[in-house]
């Protein structure tokens, strides 16, 4: 997981909350709970171009919290909100 | 339990804009049906117009309000209603609209199947003409399943059939699924509450205490699949497992109804001054409301466990519904009526001895009685 590259489905909305976010996906009507604001700084982040390792650092998250990270990335994946990117050659 | 787990300690205090917002668009209907939550029939004079409407659409795309539930009364009664649904839908905010399938016919079935971000619920209350009707209303069964079929034929994908759950229609949860099944539909199955004309049927409608162990079981084997809006928590005092979903009353917290004339109550479910918490036309309109009104900050304070505090079950069920206590007369913080540890049955009975509260904004259509006083008038023709 922490070597991929994620980014965020063009269809989902992220709606800021005193806990952290809301995220909705349009097309699957999809609504999770993002329950902390440093997940939405990473979510956000995401670009599908730099890996999911490369994002915690670059938004400066402690190296021994990237399992939670990741645990609420997949939560994501699963529900098609985030998707992997591939790099294409050329 | 996941009923204290920290979202939900967090959901009670409140959010930025409702999740689930429910909008009755008219009290206008062509059903009277016995357990109306709003008591619909007659249009309002006062309905919001389409202008105000489409400012109350603006306000819910600003505070980023993913998807309205629209209901009634009947919706598509109003001569506007594709021009606020595509209104809403070109604002970003997604729209499941409750209709009984009257007016979708062919052509508007394949309108509404061209649409995104658009989803439909069928209110069906038996999988037969007989149960259904007893409650619907003479003819309505059949007027679902046509609208249905429309709904197939055009190719609208995946719709919801919503089922009010009484004691008559409670051994057709198989059916009901097989019957969502066979449309390709997803089934929706949610508590009956003694609100508006309901407030008069409950007594006799509710499901009994051993057919609520029936739903939770039911539940508990196929709720993955099923859609409740989270309206069975306290059912949760049955077992260990507790049912899918946030299991807590969202009232004026995560939920808010916005009624045909613009009036904000906390629920769908309490249509009544007690919990009218302003309206869109208040200045700051229905921003203001949701966001500092005297009544939600109210019930984003943490609630008293009250008469509830020394049962064992009160983190399971919460106490049940805030709507079911309040219109059978039980106070706010004793059990839900329908406290399947026994103790509803008591407090109702309790409750009967004062006066209980009477659902308000009544647009059922006047009842006809044959008066034998009457002077037959014939108007003449000029």
């Amino acid at each position: 997981m922490l070597d991929s590259r994620l980014a965020l489905d063009t269809r989902v909305a992220l709606r800021p909350e005193p806990f952290g976010a809301l995220a909705y996906h349009y097309g699957n009507r999809k609504l999770i709970f993002l329950r902390h604001p440093d997940v939405v700084r990473v979510v956000r982040s995401l670009d599908g171009d730099r890996t999911l390792a490369q994002t915690l650092e670059d938004c400066e998250i402690d190296e021994s919290r990237w399992p939670a990270f990741e645990r609420a990335l997949r939560a994501l994946t699963e529900s098609e909100m985030l998707h992997e990117q591939y790099l294409t050659t050329g | 339990m996941s009923s204290t787990s920290p979202l939900v300690e967090q959901l009670k205090g409140g959010l930025d804009a409702p999740i689930c917002l429910t909008w009755e668009l008219t009290y206008a209907c062509n059903l009277e049906c016995v357990h109306c939550l709003s008591s619909s029939g007659r249009r309002d004079p006062r309905e919001l117009t389409t202008d105000e409407a489409k400012a109350v659409l603006d306000e819910l795309h600003e505070l980023q309000v993913f998807y309205i539930n629209i209901g009634g009364g009947e919706p598509m009664i109003r001569r506007d209603f594709f021009e606020l649904l595509e209104y809403s839908i070109s604002r970003g905010i997604g729209v499941k609209f409750s209709t009984n399938g009257a007016f979708i016919d062919a052509d508007k079935a394949e309108r509404l199947a061209a649409m995104d971000s658009l989803d439909i619920q069928i209110s069906l209350d038996g999988t037969d003409a007989v149960t259904n009707d007893a409650v619907r209303g003479e003819g309505s069964y059949d007027t679902a399943i046509r609208a249905m079929n429309h709904l197939r034929d055009a190719g609208f994908g995946e719709f919801k059939i919503s089922v009010v759950v009484t004691r008559h229609n409670v051994d057709q949860l198989d059916e009901f699924k097989s019957l969502a099944d066979s449309f390709g539909a997803q089934l929706r199955i949610t508590r009956l509450r003694p609100s508006g004309r309901g407030a008069d049927s409950w007594h006799d409608l509710h499901p009994t205490q051993a057919q609520q162990r029936q739903i939770y079981e039911w539940l508990l084997a196929h709720g993955d699949n099923v859609l409740t809006g989270d309206s069975f928590f306290h059912l949760n005092a049955l077992g260990e497992e507790p049912l899918p979903g946030l299991n807590m009353c969202g009232a004026g917290r995560v939920v808010c109804l916005i009624d045909p004339v613009g009036d904000v109550y906390a629920c769908p479910f309490v249509i009544h001054d007690e919990f009218k918490a302003g309206s869109v036309r208040d200045e700051g309109g229905f921003t203001l409301v949701w966001k500092h009104s005297d009544l939600f900050a109210e019930l984003r304070e943490p609630q008293s466990a009250g008469a509830c505090a020394s049962c064992g079950s009160y983190d399971a069920c919460q106490g049940g519904c805030m709507a079911a206590k309040f219109f059978v007369g039980i106070p706010l913080d004793g059990p839900d009526p329908e406290c399947v540890g026994g103790y509803g049955e008591a407090a109702i009975l309790e409750a009967s001895a004062g006066e209980r509260p009477r659902p308000m904004m009544d647009h059922s259509k006047p009842v006809r009685v044959a008066d034998p006083e009457r002077v037959p008038v014939s108007i003449g023709r000029r």
